[in-house]
């Protein structure tokens, strides 16, 4: 077995001014580093993406080194709704109610083509996209996507909360957002 | 135990049942009767109860729809196995689409509830007598029998398909 350089990347700092002995930047700069690197995910796998949302949990890929490796199983004390997988319509009011459960911010990512459109499922009983009954952030293509594809996605998720209105339930796009599906 | 064969099986339900078999067949070697529907749950109480038979395993139960098939569009099928002497037959019983009925099998085989509440939630086959009979797979709003051939398989809502992709 050859030895791996270990590398170990810290997150950088925001843009600021730095002098001796201080540095100065907007507080919505900090808490979007320390929120996107402290996500809580709730994953809602219910068929093979699910699996490989498994891969990506484990050793080998290793979400952990996102700042993920907290899954939480409450809605209530999640960040991130995780939908792998077909969601058949009898599904879709329960994904809806894990949504309505979490506390602002939240996010949505669908993973895999069943949750984004339906995927190979045109059919009478399933979903077509979970974007049909909740706001979804990020969709990761592929059938199933690689656990490389879904640490992206999280990535671009994390890209989103740094970049976002700490407030941005408060903003009138997201408000008209979420009331296009009927929330609130 | 000296295994069954298809015409010793044959001829036993033929002996008791002369009257109620409509066709028989053997497709792939396995034995199918078309009976009469309102005979199935005596059939299958023979089946069940004689000795030499013991058909006690209810493998499947499920629908079919030939639309074209004039006043016998809908059937059940019956797969029993029995399984001290390791052998299978099939039953298929039809009924008219303008009547959906027949009798439920339940009182024979406690596994034919969901069975039956399947075939019912996918084809609307009533079946009489059956203790709960409603929906189990699909959404309890959807107002129609989705494996019928009148209704699209697809999902109408469906909006990332190209048509010219798909032979449409
Ligand atoms: S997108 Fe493909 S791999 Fe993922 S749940 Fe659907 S069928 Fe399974």
């Amino acid at each position: 077995m050859t030895e791996q350089p270990s590398q170990i990347t810290m997150v950088g700092a925001p843009d600021g001014h730095e002098g001796q002995g201080f540095f100065a930047t907007s507080l919505d700069k900090v808490i979007g580093l320390a929120r996107a690197n402290s996500i809580w995910p709730l994953p809602f796998a219910t068929s093979c993406c699910g699996i490989e949302f498994m891969a990506t949990m484990g050793a080998n890929y290793d979400l952990a080194r996102f700042g993920s490796e907290r899954l939480s199983f409450s809605p209530r004390q999640a960040d991130l709704l995780m939908v792998m997988g077909t969601i058949a319509k009898k599904m879709g009011p329960v994904v809806r109610q894990v949504y309505l459960q979490m506390a602002e911010p939240r996010w949505v990512i669908a993973v895999g083509a069943c949750a984004s459109s339906g995927g190979i499922f045109d059919t009478y009983s399933v979903l077509q996209g979970i974007d049909k009954v909740v706001p979804v952030d990020v969709y990761v293509p592929g059938c199933p996507p690689r656990p490389e594809q879904i640490i992206h996605g999280i990535t671009q998720i994390q890209e989103l909360i740094k970049n976002e209105s700490l407030r941005r339930r408060h903003t009138p796009e997201y408000k008209a957002l979420l009331a296009s599906y009927g929330i609130e | 135990m000296a295994g069954l064969t298809t015409e010793f099986v044959l001829e036993a339900i033929q002996s008791r049942f002369e009257n109620e078999i409509i066709h028989t067949d053997t497709p792939y070697g396995m034995l199918t009767l078309e009976v009469l529907p309102a005979s199935v749950p005596a059939i299958l109480q023979f089946l069940y109860e004689d000795d030499r038979l013991r058909f006690r395993f209810l493998t499947d139960l499920c629908g079919i729809h030939y639309p074209h098939q004039t006043a016998k569009e809908l059937g059940v099928i019956y797969h029993v196995h029995s399984l001290e002497n390791n052998f299978r037959i099939r039953l298929k019983a039809f009924i008219p689409e303008a009547n959906p009925e027949i009798p439920s099998v339940t009182s024979i085989f406690r596994s034919a509830n969901w069975q039956e509440r399947e075939t019912f939630d996918f084809f609307g086959i009533q079946f009489k007598g059956h203790p709960d009979l409603r929906r189990i797979l699909n959404m309890d709003e959807m107002s129609y029998h989705p494996l019928l051939k009148q209704y699209p398989l697809e999902d109408p809502t469906r909006t990332d398909k190209d048509d010219k992709y798909f032979g449409r």
